[in-house]
């Protein structure tokens, strides 16, 4: 049984998915790996903004 | 205006054999399509992704959709089988078929979904790349 943390998920969800989205979405390797960092730092990104935002509506 | 972005490239790739195998290959083995067209690099890194999101939705107690009860278990369903025969191997193993009862659970069953989701849109490259629509 495997408990990561909810960023860990986050951050693992977010590796896998940005690899396929870099890999699928793009066509040279150097513009693979940008739209692959591009989407990582957008998942996880946005996931630390609503985590905020939900942290501060819930006060 | 430009002219069409998606018109076929000609290349002698594009008229031998059957064109939908990596489609094909693709769903049932995630990077095999990209396996077959000499893709090597990006074959391994979509099976290892893909492979590993779907074994650690396993690894955190995920469900396996079975079954239709609703809307919501049709698109879960749909989503589980585009992992092929990840899906049908762990289905034949009995994996993934406790109900989700923790936190974590519930992201293994969204790892699961997500992953065979991502090995569609991985078959579809596959298919592309085989007729020539991407290099």
């Amino acid at each position: 049984m495997f408990h990561p943390s909810h960023f860990a998920a986050v951050l693992l969800f977010s590796l896998f998915a940005s690899t396929v989205f870099g890999i699928t979405m793009r066509d040279t390797p150097q513009r693979m790996f940008r739209y692959g960092a591009y989407c990582f730092i957008l998942f996880v990104g946005s996931a630390i903004v609503l985590s905020w935002v939900m942290l501060l509506i819930a006060r | 205006m430009s002219t069409t972005p998606n018109k076929p490239v000609a290349g002698k790739k594009s008229d031998q054999g059957f064109v939908y195998l990596p489609l094909i290959a693709g769903w049932l083995v995630p990077g095999a399509g990209h396996f077959l067209l000499g893709k090597w690099i990006r074959g391994t890194l979509l099976a290892v992704s893909i492979v590993a999101m779907f074994a650690l939705g396993l690894a955190m107690q995920g469900k396996l959709y079975t079954s239709v009860q609703d809307i919501l278990g049709l698109l879960g369903m749909a989503g589980d089988m585009g992992t092929g025969l990840l899906y049908l191997v762990s289905r034949a193993l009995g994996l993934g078929s406790q109900p989700t009862q923790t936190t974590v659970a519930d992201y293994g069953k969204v790892f699961i979904v997500v992953a065979g989701l991502l090995n569609i849109i991985a078959a579809v490259d596959a298919h592309n790349l085989r007729t020539g629509r991407k290099s």
